[in-house]
């Protein structure tokens, strides 16, 4: 086992070396806790950036990969990432630092418990991404409820334990069913090995119980209307970093098993039910949007566009081509960086009113022109203008549907006037206006640690905005890979549904070489 | 019929039993010639045996038939010894500190910990249906004694007779499957009566005696509807006993269970099938709703074993070897789980004694942090959320239950579990989000490492012990076939 080989157990598994450290401090030494486990994340983010830096994207496999046999036949352990998953490994090691400054004042309570939450969540969070094992893919994903759960439920606001338990009981019911499906895919398969699962051929008839029992959980975690009542909730009750968490990695969650599981593992199943997915995407954009103009809590009203975003990542998952996929997969990280820009925005102020209430704030630009700058940049986000990373996967996203069919297209479309009506309103009701509320006379504006924590998602947001070649060259072998073993399953013909993506797609990635198209449409299955 | 003990070698298989037997009689004489009601040596001593035993099957094994046929060492057998021993000797351990308090500082009560012990080994071990039932009449006698040891205390005794009352009506339910099987087979030696089915074909008589035979072991590892006795003996009896009842004797009568039902009955599988997923339905499902309204943190933990019986089960029903390992796994886990779980119990004690019910755990997290996580950690384990313990051994019964098909079984055993989560998260919830009521006192060094073993094992069971656990369940699981 060399360096190449391990560094994906490291990524993963080093937050628990913080975790143990953290655990051997006294509780009362609460600086010394607070800058390890900050040291820690900053760690684990510079080794993802590498894996990134070191990723080969032109190859469509996994890459990294350890593969030993563990326990029993059933569970092995097995690492490696593709250019679907080494993004999400390089987005929740970015956003843990932020969480983890995010909390250095907020949190007062119990510190040490907190951070020791946060690190072993992030250990989880990583694991998802970074597992090549479908049972410790169900581990990993499952897990991360737990210390989500305790978050919520110690540290939240007033409504906290039942939002806890909301929160875990749709998940874990859900989660529940996709166990089961996991199992019958072992007994059918032989394997939990998800390189070789990849190429395996399940039965028709077994796909759609399969990609049901699947759907129960990840719709649930991504959340897809109507499975979302848990969110708003959640994301209420939690405290700043753990709405962070939730928004832009956990919500993730769902994406990437559509992504990983449904799509290349049962692509029949996909193709037939994915009329019943746009039907139930349309109507979470048009419905959550309308929700979300009438919030009266800005967590709520955020928790809400949400998603509603997420409806044009499950759109762009099942359109089924190479655009859709892309612009689900950008929309997803995008939305990883503005949702959690959003969420710690509101922070801010929460920290400083303890309160989430429109109504009580009003003109803080006068006071705090800084904080109205980044809230102005990650509400523009939000609403997907162009030029910022938002408006590349909304775009990208509404392109592949077009494609497949035009009246979810149409129906998406609302989504994106409407959040420009929520957004940009929740903007001016908080912060353009007179400062007439004698409570937010003495506000102050953004401290030195807020700004580090909130300037690089501005930079972020809107560097990939103008040039998202970095994120979209990553990913387009494995999408490529991805989206010719689908039409290859289903029945289209690769080469043609891959020519007709690739214009306007060369015209959002201008690096030639990023679509391979031609070689990898011949052997679909080139794991 | 000739004896086949020839030299004291031959005999190397019931090693482990006669080490218990001769310590146990060894420790009746010493305790009377100490003639002190408390004596930690006797404790101690129990605890030696039983970890003697334990090492000499681990280190000495050896398979055989013994004593005309009554008598079998295998595999699995092996695996289950240990798991009893290892529930035992920790039951014994926990019983140590405060033993007054509880009212099991006798000496008897070590002698009789260790005389069921002996029942349980042999239960294991019966190769025959006289072996197994005396067997579990050593066991049960013992325990019905146990479970009344604080005799002053009026529950305690209570609870000793209602062990005692209903423990009777299923021995007798048990005989009465015994005669009938007998009386259709003509055999009371296991391997006998397997040759007899698959030579003369299943009888209505037959299935009868099965199903007789079956419920009454069902009532020992308490599957639902022979469970009514459980939260009641499990509230009244003292800590200790009711933390020695939850672990060895489930162990064996479910490892009986499974060598009956996989062995002697294998030829008419169709035919347990169905009582087993009944009991195994019935024991998830009830217990699952029935727990949520429990206040007693005693009979919560009742109702939790009822429904992990029942999830054990689900591996059983499958009826193959998958599923065998599956069980095989399950018990081992839950043992650890149990005795992290009452040895958090036995810790937590505020000014007005042990705490019962629920509520009386309070804001422990923030008096006693290490007790309260733990106790945390069990509990998400006991729901079986990854990357905890109790996750892999759901992970493995389920398993054979897919494998085999029982998917009505299957969705209805995780959506119980789910349903269960709501009680386990009860307890955490109270530990964690509400504020404190009452301080706790200090907790001894003994229960401290027994809380830090078992949570050790369960939080890092995937990087430490799953492996060779899995590969010995696989072996003891192969020895049935």
């Amino acid at each position: 086992m060399n360096f190449e080989n391990s560094i994906l157990t490291i990524v993963t598994f080093l937050p628990l070396l913080g975790a143990a450290l953290v655990l051997v401090t006294p509780k009362s030494a609460v600086n010394a806790i607070r800058w390890t486990a900050l040291a820690t994340t900053l760690v684990t983010l510079a080794l993802s950036l590498w894996i990134w830096s070191a990723f080969d994207p032109s190859n469509p496999g996994f890459q990294f990969v350890v593969n030993y046999p563990w326990l029993g036949d059933s569970i092995g352990y097995r690492v490696g990432v593709d250019g679907i998953s080494v993004l999400f490994v390089v987005l929740s090691a970015l956003l843990m630092p932020f969480c983890i400054l995010a909390s250095w004042e907020a949190i007062e309570n119990r510190v040490k418990e907190y951070m020791l939450v946060f690190l072993i969540l992030e250990v989880l969070m990583i694991g998802v991404f970074t597992t090549l094992d479908l049972a410790m893919f169900y581990v990993f994903f499952e897990g991360t409820l737990l210390p989500m759960f305790l978050i919520i439920g110690i540290w939240g606001g007033k409504r906290r334990i039942q939002a806890s338990y909301k929160f875990f009981f749709y998940t874990f019911i859900g989660s529940v069913l996709m166990l089961l499906a996991i199992m019958a895919m072992y007994w059918n398969a032989g394997t939990t090995d998800i390189s070789r699962l990849l190429t395996h051929q399940f039965p028709e008839s077994m796909q759609i119980w399969l990609w049901l029992a699947f759907f129960a959980s990840l719709a649930v975690k991504m959340p897809m209307w109507p499975f979302h009542r848990w969110l708003p909730e959640a994301h209420v009750e939690a405290p700043t970093a753990g709405s962070v968490i939730l928004a832009a990695i956990l919500l993730k969650l769902g994406g990437y098993g559509f992504l990983r599981f449904s799509l290349p593992m049962f692509p029949d199943a996909s193709a037939q039910l994915s009329n019943f997915v746009f039907v139930l995407s349309v109507a979470a954009i048009i419905i959550t949007s309308l929700v979300a103009l009438v919030q009266t809590d800005i967590k709520k009203l955020i928790a809400y566009s949400s998603v509603a975003h997420m409806g044009f990542v499950t759109i762009g998952i099942f359109a089924g081509n190479a655009l859709g996929i892309q612009g689900a997969m950008f929309q997803m990280l995008s939305h990883g960086l503005v949702s959690g820009a959003l969420f710690l925005s509101v922070g801010v102020i929460y920290d400083r009113m303890h309160t989430r209430d429109i109504e009580a704030y009003g003109g803080l630009v006068e006071r705090m022109p800084q904080y109205a700058f980044a809230f102005m940049v990650f509400t523009m986000a939000n609403v997907g203008l162009p030029g910022t990373s938002g408006f590349v996967g909304e775009f990208l996203t509404m392109l592949g549907v077009f494609q497949v069919n035009t009246w979810v297209a149409f129906g998406a479309a609302f989504g994106v006037i409407f959040s420009a009506g929520y957004a940009l309103w929740l903007y001016r009701r908080v912060v353009f206006g007179a400062l007439t509320k004698e409570s937010l006379k003495g506000i102050l504006d953004l401290s030195l640690r807020e700004k580090i924590v909130l300037y690089p998602l501005i930079v972020l947001i809107i560097v990939f905005g103008f040039y998202p070649s970095p994120i979209l060259d990553t990913t387009a072998a494995a999408v490529d890979n991805l989206v010719a073993h689908y039409s290859a399953s289903v029945g289209l013909d690769p080469a043609v549904s891959l020519a007709d993506a690739r214009a306007p797609l060369e015209y959002a990635a201008p690096t030639g070489e990023a679509q391979p198209a031609a070689e990898h449409a011949a052997e679909p299955a080139a794991h | 019929m000739n004896s086949d003990i020839v030299d004291f070698a031959s005999v190397a298989p019931a090693y482990p039993e006669l080490v218990v037997a001769i310590g146990a009689l060894v420790l009746v004489v010493l305790g009377v010639a100490i003639n002190k009601e408390r004596s930690s040596l006797i404790s101690w001593l129990g605890v030696l045996i039983l970890v003697a035993a334990g090492a000499v099957a681990l280190l000495n094994p050896s398979d055989g038939v013994l004593f005309n046929g009554v008598f079998i060492a295998d595999a699995f057998a092996r695996y289950m010894k240990l798991l009893v021993l290892g529930g035992a000797a920790l039951s014994l351990i926990l019983a140590m500190p405060n033993s007054e308090a509880n009212g099991v500082h006798k000496f008897e009560y070590s002698i009789l910990a260790v005389l069921a012990t002996l029942g349980m080994m042999i239960m294991v071990s019966a190769n025959d249906l006289m072996s197994l039932y005396v067997g579990l009449e050593l066991q049960s006698l013992a325990l019905y004694v146990m479970a009344a040891i604080k005799r002053d205390d009026s529950r305690a005794t209570e609870a000793g007779l209602k062990y005692f009352v209903l423990g009777a009506l299923s021995s007798g339910m048990l005989l009465y499957g015994a005669s009938l099987v007998y009386g259709f087979t003509g055999h009371t030696n296991l391997t006998e009566i397997v040759g007899a089915i698959a030579m003369e074909g299943r009888s209505v008589g037959l299935v009868f005696g099965m199903v007789f035979l079956l419920a009454g072991v069902a009532f020992k590892i308490s599957a639902v509807p022979f469970h009514m006795w459980t939260p009641d003996v499990y509230e009244g009896a003292p800590t200790p006993v009711t933390a020695f009842f939850a672990m060895a004797p489930k162990v064996a009568a479910m490892s009986m269970m499974i060598r009956l039902v996989m062995d002697t009955f294998q030829p008419i599988t169709s035919d347990w099938q169905q009582v087993i997923v009944f009991l195994s339905i019935a024991s998830m499902v009830l217990a699952a709703f029935a727990a949520i309204g429990q206040k007693s943190l005693k009979r919560l933990i009742a109702y939790s074993s009822i429904g992990h019986v029942g999830f054990a089960l689900v591996g059983l029903s499958s009826g193959t070897q998958v599923g065998v390992e599956g069980v095989a796994i399950y018990m081992a886990i839950y043992v650890t789980m149990t005795v992290g779980l009452f040895a958090c119990i036995l810790s937590l004690r505020n000014e007005n004694g042990y705490v019962e019910t629920i509520d009386d755990l309070a804001g422990a997290a923030q008096t006693r942090p290490f007790v309260a996580a733990i106790m945390a950690i069990l509990m998400f384990s006991l729901i079986g959320m990854p990357p905890l313990a109790g996750f892999f051994a759901k992970w493995h019964v389920f398993l054979a239950a897919i494998e085999a098909n029982l998917y009505v079984l299957s969705v209805i055993g995780v959506l119980a579990s789910a349903v269960s989560a709501y009680y386990y998260l009860r307890v955490v919830k109270t530990m964690y989000f509400d504020e404190p009521k009452s301080t706790f006192i200090a907790v001894p060094n003994e229960l401290n490492i027994i809380l830090g073993v078992s949570a050790f094992l369960v939080v890092t069971y995937y990087f430490s012990v799953g492996s060779s656990l899995t590969s010995w369940a696989h072996t003891a699981a192969g020895s049935l076939f």
